[in-house]
């Protein structure tokens, strides 16, 4: 086409712009770079549908605590195309918290951050972080009773740390008081200040992948020697670099289309994440919960020994970051494969083990109180009237039900009570009560003589029946 | 991509500052570079924590009269904060739980629980305040009962003026 090279001619001589963008495009890079290398660029797109939608979003959005949440309403339940674009906000933030956590294994297996890219690895971790940062404002922004309760469970969280505690805490409220300045801290964070420092460092970051070059895949038995690797690594690219532009590029953008065309059907088929109930901070009945992203630590903070959590809740996100950002300068020479780092490869299963595990507790929730566990029935007591029942009715109202299970109903912060008389003697059993246990209250102001006689009575009633010691929870009938 | 030759030096060399007119040039315009920083950064900060700025002291805030509650009971009072701004609307409104125990005397609890602060329930017949978060559960009197929090409920100070039940509120985490 004559007309687009006599455009990109006269733009050529008046910007300067063509050769550095060919380069750009054609610089040679390592063969052999496969599909374990388009996680960084995932991101990058991810990025860029979080930019477009949020652009879009906050043409309807009224960031004000009386109204986000109304607006909000407005664009999910009215505003044409409006649920579509909060389910592609939502889901390309879960996928963009997905592939920077990918990315960062995967470039910590394939030994990528040794020399000479120890910054590519440091701001990496940085983007690692305010990407989460990024996740936590924009739930916040939900402004539901959710987001209102998660603002508040995040300052107390601040609240504990030594010595700056008290104004992290505030910093976070804006004052102490939970309100529209608030949430106008969060919003100026989410729109514009994160990320702003996002996209610096996304800038910066870039800039050394293109000064390093990318890693070559990792062979076994070919080290890292700094002071022979940037030579080996250009002549290595001048014998067998091939140019990224077409040659690698092509993974990138093939596996960023079907990352954006999966968003899209996301957010099409499960749509943006229910609105709960308004931000009213004067209503009880409310279970906050983080988003699936850090439910693993919200886990993490409900099973700890309780005397450890002062230094655990502000320790640990410190850890991981000093842990993280410490990375290269365990060892940034030697072996690149993790066929040959058999540390690097425990150390990620580890991660997986721990995040995992963590995250399935944390969608069970199992420590919670069972505030909808249903009463005890006749059926399920086995009795209608009489002691027997009394107790039930005490076991009932007295809330037990709340954290244990009894006959396959109730939650199981708690032992399984159906069988209890098998475990405990009558002595142990009243102790218990009145004593409470660690996680347990004391019943003794609480209960009358009458109550506990009734309570160990039916606590007492399934003793020996088809009981042996061994019996499991799932086995109790009554389900 | 990038040059060999050496670079032109950046930075101001300090033993001729004075004598050399380029280096002189060079203090001047890192120190302008500053001001220019300082002139913008300190006044805007300094207005996004504003609130470091104004003092905030407990506010007496009533609840209602005197013959809403009954001795012995847990209730939950709503109010609005007095803290909040116009467009605060419904997220300025905000609970206590309100326990007479006589006559004249009342405690009021902070709903928030002192583990990490999510909201907890009164229940009726256990006498106790469950958390959903973490199930920290606490006495009629605000003492931990069991799981993790780490301190009894906060309490507000509670007066009676004029047949009006009011309490000292403070927004919660400035106390702790």
């Amino acid at each position: 086409m004559k007309i687009i090279d006599t455009v990109v001619q006269w733009l050529d001589e008046r910007t300067g712009l063509r050769e550095p963008i060919v380069q750009i495009m054609a610089h040679p890079v390592p063969p052999g770079s496969k599909w374990a290398y388009v996680f960084g660029t995932a991101t990058l797109t991810c990025f860029i549908v979080q930019i477009v939608t949020g652009i879009a979003l906050s043409n309807f959005f009224v960031p004000s605590a009386g109204d986000a949440f109304e607006s909000l309403r407005f664009i999910t339940e009215r505003a044409p195309f409006g649920k579509l674009i909060r389910g592609m906000h939502y889901f390309g933030a879960s996928a963009m918290i997905l592939f920077v956590g990918v990315h960062a294994l995967r470039t910590f297996l394939w030994g990528s951050f040794k020399f000479p890219r120890e910054m590519n690895w440091l701001s990496g971790v940085f983007l690692l972080f305010l990407t989460v940062a990024m996740g936590f404002t924009g739930q916040i922004l939900r402004w539901d009773q959710n987001a209102v309760w998660t603002v508040s469970v995040g300052a107390e969280q601040a609240l504990r740390a030594p010595f700056i505690g008290k104004f992290a805490a505030e910093l976070l409220l804006t004052g102490g008081d939970l309100g529209s300045t608030t949430f106008g801290h969060f919003f100026s964070a989410h729109v514009f200040l994160l990320p702003g420092v996002l996209i610096a460092i996304i800038v910066f970051h870039v800039w050394l992948v293109l000064f390093h070059g990318i890693s070559e895949p990792p062979v076994p038995g070919e080290t890292i020697d700094p002071k022979t690797y940037k030579q080996k690594y250009e002549e290595m690219l001048k014998r067998i670099g091939k140019p990224f532009w077409p040659d690698a590029a092509w993974r990138d953008v093939v596996f960023s289309t079907g990352l954006v065309i999966a968003i899209l059907l996301c957010a099409i088929f499960f749509g943006a994440p229910e609105l709960q109930n308004p931000p009213d901070p004067s209503i009880v009945q409310a279970s906050p919960k983080p988003d699936w992203y850090l439910i693993w630590y919200f886990a993490l903070l409900a099973l700890l020994p309780h005397e450890s959590e002062d230094w655990v809740i502000i320790g640990f996100p410190a850890l991981v970051f000093l842990l993280f950002l410490s990375v290269p300068f365990w060892n940034n020479r030697g072996e690149r494969s993790y066929k040959r780092r058999p540390w690097s490869v425990g150390i990620v299963l580890f991660i997986l083990a721990f995040v995992g595990s963590l995250w399935l507790k944390g969608v069970h929730g199992v420590w919670t109180p069972k505030f909808t566990a249903i009463p005890l029935t006749p059926q399920v007591v086995g009795a209608s009237s009489g002691p027997i029942y009394e107790g039930a009715k005490v076991f009932n109202s007295k809330g037990c039900l709340y954290c244990h299970t009894y006959a396959g109903r109730g939650g199981q912060r708690g032992p399984d009570l159906t069988f209890v008389s098998s475990r405990l003697t009558h002595d142990q059993l009243v102790v218990r009560i009145l004593n409470g246990g660690y996680n347990m209250p004391s019943y003794a102001a609480n209960i009358s003589p009458k109550d506990l006689q009734a309570l160990t009575t039916f606590l007492e009633s399934k003793r020996g029946e088809t009981a042996p010691l061994e019996i499991q929870p799932s086995e109790a009938g009554g389900r | 991509m990038c040059s060999n030759h050496e670079p032109p030096k950046i930075l101001v060399d300090w033993k001729k500052v004075f004598v050399s007119r380029q280096e002189f040039l060079k203090l001047v315009a890192f120190v302008c570079s500053a001001v220019i920083a300082l002139i913008v950064a300190i006044p805007s900060v300094c207005f996004m924590m504003y609130f470091l700025f104004v003092p905030q002291n407990p506010t007496w805030v009533a609840l209602g009269s005197l013959d809403d509650f009954k001795e012995g009971e847990t209730v939950p009072v709503a109010f609005k904060s007095p803290y909040a701004l116009p467009w605060d609307r419904i997220s300025s409104k905000r609970t206590a739980w309100v326990r007479r125990l006589s006559a004249e005397s009342f405690i009021a609890f902070a709903i928030n629980c002192t583990h990490l602060g999510c909201p907890v329930r009164w229940e009726q017949g256990a006498d106790l305040f469950l958390c959903p978060c973490h199930g920290g559960v606490f006495y009629a009197d605000g003492d931990v009962a069991g799981g993790p929090p780490p301190r009894p409920l906060h309490r507000y100070a509670v007066r009676v003026n004029k047949g009006q039940v009011e309490i000292a509120f403070r927004p919660v985490l400035t106390e702790a």
